[in-house]
């Protein structure tokens, strides 16, 4: 892979940048520790295990979450998709529920699961569901009828159809919306954490802040970034190597 | 084999009366033979396949193959598409497309379709080309692949909605002598839609004109030339020139009127 070199560039500009500041702050350095601190702390943090088990917390709500979300939205959008009829009886419910902030959903889960995972889950499913759902649906509908007569000319089978047809055929589409629910899922984890909670990033972001450890606070955040780039990354190398034939297929109509 | 009897299509716009497309459309296709439709553009030709392929419902009227009324899409039948790109699958490759024809036949081991979707690549000149994506290729080629994966088959009947229309001209005169090389030897029975006049008489024992919309046949006309058929020579017949200008002279007396 080539490094973007520019790109990199930028980004050590704005730590060196973020160092010159921090050291330079005067009365607000106890709230911004320069970076080269807040790295050091991080590796602490890292090392003496007060922080691993956080990221663990989150990490597993996130997966259990994301999961969820994307076989129940999945499942969901192909049927919508399929089902005209279907489709345009629930659209206006979920054109309504869509864009509300999802954040919004967390009292309610409270006050029906609780405080625990359950209710942490279940904000983050919710909040994952909705991207996937709505490109699933795209993905279904904007199959060529030509396709779908090639299927029927060859008499395959409805389940047939389906996986061999409607599947592949709206899978780019699907993984689209898998790549944006993966950050959305991620916001909800750490949101929920925040709001009531006793491990996780979220709560320990929070807890660091309120306790004036502003170093591992700082430090918590980093840790949370790189590992919604990990995540990411990892998404799009299994992105690349499953929908080769999409990448392909658009370079080319693209010439 | 295969007769269409008073067929009948009308669709029904957003607003206003229905559009009568095609008015009453019949003829019947022996086996073995290779029949071409020609007429004015917009007379319903499309449709009519898609009836005929029992992928959709004429309004009235029949089509019967082996004197049994189609209702679904029947076996041994095939409809290929002008779209090749849109009908190919873009996430298999050349190969895996061709396997395609064959997958979902009951009773044949994987390997045994490989083995016959390979034989379908190399017989449509494609050797060498399993493993590209159809959208590596270029348009002729696609449409040599569509053309293996409805062979593989091995249908008795297999209906082409102008599958040479989006291709240059020296493309198409290869592919028409392919699709002929592979009727031959296959005897398969074709029914071809083109808006091609010479296209239509170059390829086929009868052509049948059809009338603007609402369309009906207005002329079969028998095409009694040699076969094999040679793009110099039987183009020079006289034969040819002659069933080639009386075709003309229907189609553009059709669109001339309004």
């Amino acid at each position: 892979m080539r490094l973007p070199w520019k790109g990199l560039l930028v980004l050590g500009g704005c730590l060196v940048l973020w160092e010159i500041l921090a050291r330079q702050s005067g009365a607000l350095a106890a709230y911004f520790p320069p970076a080269s601190r807040v790295a050091a702390t991080l590796i602490d943090i890292v090392k003496s295990g007060d922080l691993p088990p956080h990221i663990a917390a989150s990490l597993r709500r996130f997966a259990e979450g994301y999961a969820i979300a994307a076989v129940l939205a999945v499942s969901v959008g192909l049927a919508l998709g399929l089902w005209r009829g279907f489709y345009h009886l629930v659209e206006p419910l979920v054109e309504l529920l869509r864009p509300m902030p999802s954040p919004a959903t967390i009292p309610i889960a409270i006050l029906f699961l609780g405080i625990g995972d359950e209710m942490k889950i279940a904000v983050t499913v919710y909040a994952g569901f909705w991207p996937i759902l709505l490109n699933t649906i795209d993905g279904v509908r904007a199959i060529d009828p030509v396709l779908m007569n090639t299927a029927a000319t060859f008499r395959l089978g409805p389940w047939q159809r389906f996986w061999k047809i409607v599947l592949p055929a709206a899978s780019p589409q699907i993984v689209t919306g898998l790549r944006v629910s993966l950050a959305i899922a991620l916001i909800l984890v750490v949101t929920s954490e925040m709001v009531v909670s006793n491990d996780g990033l979220g709560f320990y972001i929070l807890d660091r802040q309120r306790s004036f450890q502003i170093s591992e606070m700082y430090a918590a955040i980093v840790a949370l970034a790189m590992i919604g780039y990990a995540l990411n990354r990892v998404f799009l190398a299994v992105d690349d190597w499953a929908m080769a034939w999409h990448k392909g297929l658009t370079r080319k109509e693209e010439r | 084999m295969l007769e269409v009897r008073e067929l009948k299509k009308e669709f029904q716009p957003l607003s206003g009366k229905p559009v009568v497309a095609i008015g009453s459309v019949s003829f019947r296709v022996e086996a073995g033979q290779f029949v071409s439709i020609v007429g004015p553009s917009g007379c319903g030709k499309s449709s009519l396949l898609l009836c005929i392929a029992g992928l959709s419902r004429p309004t009235s009227g029949q089509v019967l193959l082996h004197e049994r009324p189609v209702t679904g899409p029947p076996e041994g039948l095939i409809l290929l598409f002008q779209e090749y790109n849109k009908s190919l699958m873009p996430w298999r490759s050349v190969l895996k497309n061709v396997c395609f024809g064959l997958e979902n036949r009951p009773g044949m081991s994987r390997d045994h379709v490989e083995a016959e979707a390979r034989r379908y690549v190399e017989l449509v000149g494609l050797r060498g080309f399993e493993s590209h994506h159809p959208w590596e290729l270029s348009g002729g080629m696609q449409q040599r692949v569509a053309i293996a994966r409805a062979l593989v088959r091995h249908p008795e009947v297999l209906l082409m909605d102008e599958p040479f229309g989006s291709l240059d001209a020296l493309t198409r005169i290869e592919l028409e002598d392919t699709l002929l090389r592979l009727w031959e030897s296959l005897r398969a029975t074709i029914l071809f839609v083109t808006h091609d006049i010479e296209e239509a008489v170059y390829l086929s024992d009868r052509v049948y004109v059809l009338s603007r919309r609402p369309s009906r046949v207005i002329e079969e006309i028998d095409v009694k030339l040699e076969r094999p058929r040679n793009q110099l020579s039987t183009r020079e017949d006289p034969r040819f020139i002659q069933a080639r200008h009386h075709v003309f002279e229907l189609i553009s007396r059709e669109m001339a009127k309004e």
